[in-house]
C-alpha cells in the first residue's frame, strides 16, 4: 500500500540547505506491520512527516505511492483523508480548541471524503466514549484543548485516540511509546494492536524493545545518516538492543 | 468558497503560515444602490450647517448644539497619537448631507424608495413588515439619513421609544436636550466634534423605568456615495431599572476612495440599569493587495454609568475598515456600577486598527472588565489601547484587562499600549497580556487530521476570540463567527 521510491529530501533553502533523508526505500504491504529503528537525528522523524505531507521539507528525487497514487503533490489533508495517519513524536498544543470537537471535525472530513453522512454530535460523542474507554481515558479529555497542559504520556494516549477514531489505513507512529509508563505503554499497545489486521499497515519508530514485544513487528528496519542500513525480522530489534548502532553504521 | 477562489488558495500553499487574505472581490456587500441622491455638495462652513439644520427643521437649542460644535472645532486638530498611518483628510472634499431623495415625511415603507429596501434585504436585512426579523427591530440608516424603523408599534406598547434620532429631536425634545452630548461634549475630540456639527441622522432609544425591552434593537448602516462621509449619532437611554441589548452592523460598498465615517455614540444608564451593546463592523476595507480605498472609521463610542449599580457592556467584533480608531468607553459614576469591554478586533491586507477602551471609575465599588482580542495578518497593524483610570474617590474599586494577540504570517504586527492610572490604594487592577502566532506546526497538526488548512485556522481563531463571541447574543455570534470564517477563507498563504 505504502511505496517510498528513491526518497531524497531536505530542510531549508539557497545556501542553508540540510539533506536529511538520501535515498530511502520501504514497501508496506497491507497486513503488515513495519518498525523503524536508528539514531537521534537520523532522520525518521523527517520520513514520517514527509510522508504526511509536512510543507517545510522539499522532496528532491524519488517517489511515495499510496495505494498506487504518487501523493507528493497532495495536500497534508488530502492525504489524511485517503487514509494515512500520523502520530506525532511531540503533538502540538492548540489553546483554544476544544479536544472533541477536533475530533469531530477530522472525523467528519473523513466521513464526507468517503461519501458518507456526517456523524451529529450526539453520534459522535458514543464513538468518542467508547474508543476513551478502550484507552482507558478520563471523560474530561473531551473538554480539555488540544494537548494543552497535557503531561507527555497524556499528549500520546490522546494521539493513539486520534487514531482510533480516525480508524486510518496506514498509521505511522513516531515514538509513540516514548514517554509512557508501564501501565500507559501496555494500553497503547492495546490500542494499536486493535487497529493492527490485514488491511491495514503500521508503521511504528521506535527506540525501545518494549513496544516491540507487545505489538511484534513482521519486519525491522535500521535508519542511520538519511539511508536505511538494514532491514531484517523482529530479530533485529533485539541485536539492536544488545550491541546498539555502531556495527550497523560503519 | 466556490472554486476558482479555492484553486486559488491551493496553489499559494506552502508559503509560510497563512497570510490572510480576503481578495477584494469576495468583500459581498461591495454593490452601490442606484437611487436618486440629494446632497449639499461638498465642503463645510456654517451655511452648510445651519441648511443641514434648516432642512430638518431643527429647534433652535439643536442648530446652537452644532455651531458651537463647529467652532470648537475648527480650533482642534486631528489626533495624531494613535498608531495607524493615513494621508491628511481633505475636509473640504467631503459630502456632508447625502440623503435618498423621498418625501418630507414618511408614513410607511411603501414610500420609500424599493431600491433602497432591496439593498437591505441584499444585506440580509428585510424591513417590509412580511418578512422581518421575529424578534429583532431594526432601524435602517442609509447614507445620512434613517429609512426604516421597524416593529414600532410593538415597542410603543412597552413604552420604548426607537425612531430615527431626527424624529426624536422634534418629538422628545426634552430628552434630547437632556441627553444629547451630556456623555460626549460637543468638543470632546476632532471627529466628536466634527459629528456634532454635521450629524444627519442615527437611532434614539428610550427605555422607560423597569422596562426590559421586549426584544433586541438593531442598526443598520450603510454608506452608499462615494464621496459622502457618515455622520451618524445614536444615543440610547436607560432609566432606572430597565434593559436592553442593542446591536449594530455596519457595511458599504468598494470604493477606490476612502470614505470618512465619525459617528458618536452615547449610551447612558441610570440607577440598576443596563445597556449591552454589540457590534459587528465590516467596512469595506480597502484592496487586500494594494490598500487602495475603504472607510476610515473614527467613532466615539462612551457609556455614563450614572446610576448605582447600572451596568453597561459593550461588546465588538470589527472585520472591516482601512482604518479603525475607536475606543468604546465607560464612565463609572454610580457607585457599584459596572463597564465591560470585550473585542475581537481582526485586521488583514493593509487595514491598520487602534482600538481598545477607556475605563474610568468615579463611584464607589465599581468595576470593570476589559477582554481584548486582536487579530493581524498579511501586512495589517492592529493595536490594543487601553485606559483604566480610578478616581480617588473610587474607593474598593477593580480591574481586570486580558490583552491578547494573534499573528497570522509574518508581515502583520500587533502592539499593546496599556495606561493605567491609579488614585487611591484600596483598589486593584490587573493587566495580563500575550502574543501567539499560528504556527505551521499547528496547521500541519489539523492538516493530518484531514482538516484543511483554512478550516483549521478558522477553528484556531475562533477559539483564540470565544470569550467574546460568548458575550454575543446567539444568532449575532453564528453571524461573527462566519464572518470571520468567511475573512480568513483565502488566508492560505
Ligand atoms: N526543521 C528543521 N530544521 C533544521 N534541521 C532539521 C529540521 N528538521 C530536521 N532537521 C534535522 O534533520 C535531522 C533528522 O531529524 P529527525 O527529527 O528526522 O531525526 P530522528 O531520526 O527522528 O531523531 P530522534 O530519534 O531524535 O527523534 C536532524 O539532524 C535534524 O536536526
Ligand atoms: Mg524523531
Amino acid at each position: 500500500m505504502l511505496e517510498v521510491r528513491n526518497l531524497n529530501a531536505h530542510i531549508g533553502e539557497a545556501d542553508s540547505v540540510t539533506q536529511i533523508l538520501k535515498g530511502i526505500n520501504l514497501s508496506v504491504q497491507p497486513g503488515e506491520v513495519h518498525a523503524i529503528m536508528g539514531p537521534n537525528g537520523s532522520g525518521k522523524s523527517t520520513l514520517s512527516k514527509i510522508i504526511a505531507g509536512h510543507p517545510d521539507y522539499s522532496v528532491t528525487q524519488g517517489e511515495i505511492l499510496f495505494n498506487g497514487e504518487n501523493i507528493l503533490e497532495l495536500e497534508a489533508d488530502e492525504r489524511s483523508r485517503k487514509g494515512i495517519f500520523l502520530g506525532f513524536q511531540y503533538p502540538v498544543e492548540i489553546p483554544g480548541v476544544n479536544n472533541a470537537e477536533f475530533l469531530r471535525m477530522a472525523y467528519n472530513q473523513r466521513r464526507k471524503a468517503e461519501g458518507l453522512e456526517e456523524a451529529d454530535p450526539l453520534d459522535f460523542e458514543e464513538i468518542l466514549d467508547a474508543k476513551m474507554k478502550a484507552l482507558d481515558m478520563d471523560g474530561r479529555f473531551k473538554e480539555r484543548a488540544i494537548n494543552e497542559g497535557f503531561s507527555g504520556g497524556e499528549k500520546k494516549r490522546n494521539e493513539i485516540l486520534q487514531m482510533a477514531v480516525l480508524d486510518p489505513a496506514l498509521a505511522i507512529l513516531d515514538e509513540t511509546d516514548s514517554g509512557l509508563d508501564v501501565d500507559a505503554l501496555k494500553i497503547v499497545a492495546g490500542g494499536i494492536n486493535r487497529l493492527r489486521g490485514p488491511s491495514k499497515g503500521i508503521v511504528l519508530i521506535t527506540h525501545y524493545q518494549r513496544l516491540l514485544d507487545y505489538v511484534q513487528p513482521d519486519f525491522v528496519h535500521v535508519l542511520s545518516g538519511g539511508r536505511i542500513v538494514k532491514s531484517g525480522g523482529k530479530d533485529l530489534a533485539l541485536e539492536v538492543e544488545k550491541l546498539g548502532y555502531d556495527w550497523l553504521v560503519k | 468558497m466556490d472554486d476558482a477562489t479555492l484553486k486559488n488558495a491551493a496553489s499559494q500553499a506552502g508559503d509560510t503560515p497563512a497570510g490572510v487574505v480576503k481578495g477584494g472581490d469576495d468583500y459581498k456587500y461591495g454593490f452601490t444602490t442606484p437611487v436618486e441622491m440629494e446632497s449639499f455638495g461638498k465642503g463645510l462652513n456654517e451655511d452648510v450647517i445651519r441648511a443641514i439644520s434648516a432642512k430638518k427643521n431643527e429647534p433652535l437649542f439643536l442648530l446652537e448644539f452644532r455651531l458651537k460644535a463647529y467652532k470648537k472645532w475648527l480650533t482642534m486638530k486631528e489626533p495624531n497619537w494613535a498608531h495607524v498611518q493615513y494621508p491628511a483628510i481633505d475636509y473640504q472634499d467631503i459630502l456632508y448631507f447625502a440623503a435618498p431623495k423621498q418625501k418630507p415625511s414618511l408614513t410607511g415603507l411603501d414610500e420609500v424608495d424599493p431600491e433602497i429596501l432591496k439593498t437591505f434585504e441584499r444585506l440580509g436585512i428585510p424591513l417590509d413588515e412580511q418578512k422581518r426579523l421575529s424578534n429583532v427591530a431594526v432601524d435602517a440608516v442609509f447614507d445620512s439619513v434613517s429609512v426604516a424603523t421597524t416593529h414600532k408599534k410593538k415597542l410603543m406598547e412597552h413604552g420604548v421609544i426607537f425612531c430615527s434620532i431626527s424624529e426624536a429631536i422634534h418629538e422628545y425634545p426634552e430628552l434630547i436636550e437632556e441627553y444629547l452630548g451630556s456623555v460626549v461634549p460637543v468638543g470632546d475630540n476632532f471627529y466628536a466634534a466634527l459629528n456634532s456639527a454635521v450629524f444627519t441622522d442615527g437611532s434614539f432609544v428610550y427605555i422607560p423605568p423597569g422596562t426590559k425591552c421586549p426584544m433586541e434593537l438593531s442598526t443598520y448602516f450603510r454608506i452608499n456615495t462615494e464621496e459622502s462621509g457618515q455622520f451618524e449619532r445614536t444615543l440610547i437611554v436607560c432609566a432606572e431599572g430597565s434593559y436592553v441589548s442593542y446591536l449594530e452592523g455596519c457595511t458599504a460598498p468598494k470604493f477606490d476612495t476612502n470614505q470618512l465615517h465619525a459617528a458618536v455614540v452615547e449610551l447612558v444608564t441610570l440607577d440598576n440599569a443596563e445597556i449591552k451593546y454589540s457590534t459587528v463592523q465590516n467596512w469595506y476595507s480597502g484592496d487586500p493587495k494594494t490598500g487602495k480605498g475603504g472607510i476610515y472609521n473614527f467613532v466615539t463610542k462612551r457609556g455614563k454609568c450614572l446610576g448605582k449599580k447600572s451596568k453597561i457592556s459593550w461588546t465588538q467584533v470589527e472585520t472591516g475598515s482601512a482604518i479603525t480608531w475607536k475606543y468604546p468607553s465607560c464612565i463609572l459614576v454610580g457607585d457599584e456600577s459596572v463597564g465591560e469591554f470585550y473585542s475581537v478586533a481582526m485586521t488583514n491586507g493593509f487595514m491598520q486598527a487602534d482600538t481598545g477602551t477607556k475605563m474610568i471609575h468615579l463611584g464607589k465599588n465599581t468595576k470593570s472588565s476589559i477582554i481584548s482580542k486582536g487579530i493581524a495578518g498579511d501586512n495589517s497593524s492592529n493595536a490594543y489601547r487601553g485606559l483604566v483610570r480610578i478616581g480617588k474617590n473610587a474607593t474598593g474599586s477593580r480591574n481586570f484587562s486580558q490583552c491578547d494577540s494573534m499573528l497570522v504570517g509574518n508581515r502583520s504586527s500587533a502592539h499593546t499600549f496599556p495606561y493605567i492610572e491609579t488614585g487611591n490604594s484600596g483598589s486593584q487592577v490587573e493587566h495580563e497580556a500575550s502574543t501567539s502566532k499560528i504556527s505551521e506546526d499547528q496547521l500541519f497538526y489539523f492538516q493530518s487530521r484531514g482538516i484543511p488548512r483554512e478550516e483549521a485556522i478558522s477553528m484556531i481563531v475562533n477559539g483564540f476570540c470565544k470569550d467574546v463571541f460568548n458575550q454575543l447574543p446567539m444568532e449575532f455570534a453564528v453571524e461573527a463567527q462566519k464572518l470571520l470564517a468567511m475573512k480568513l477563507e483565502n488566508s492560505v498563504g
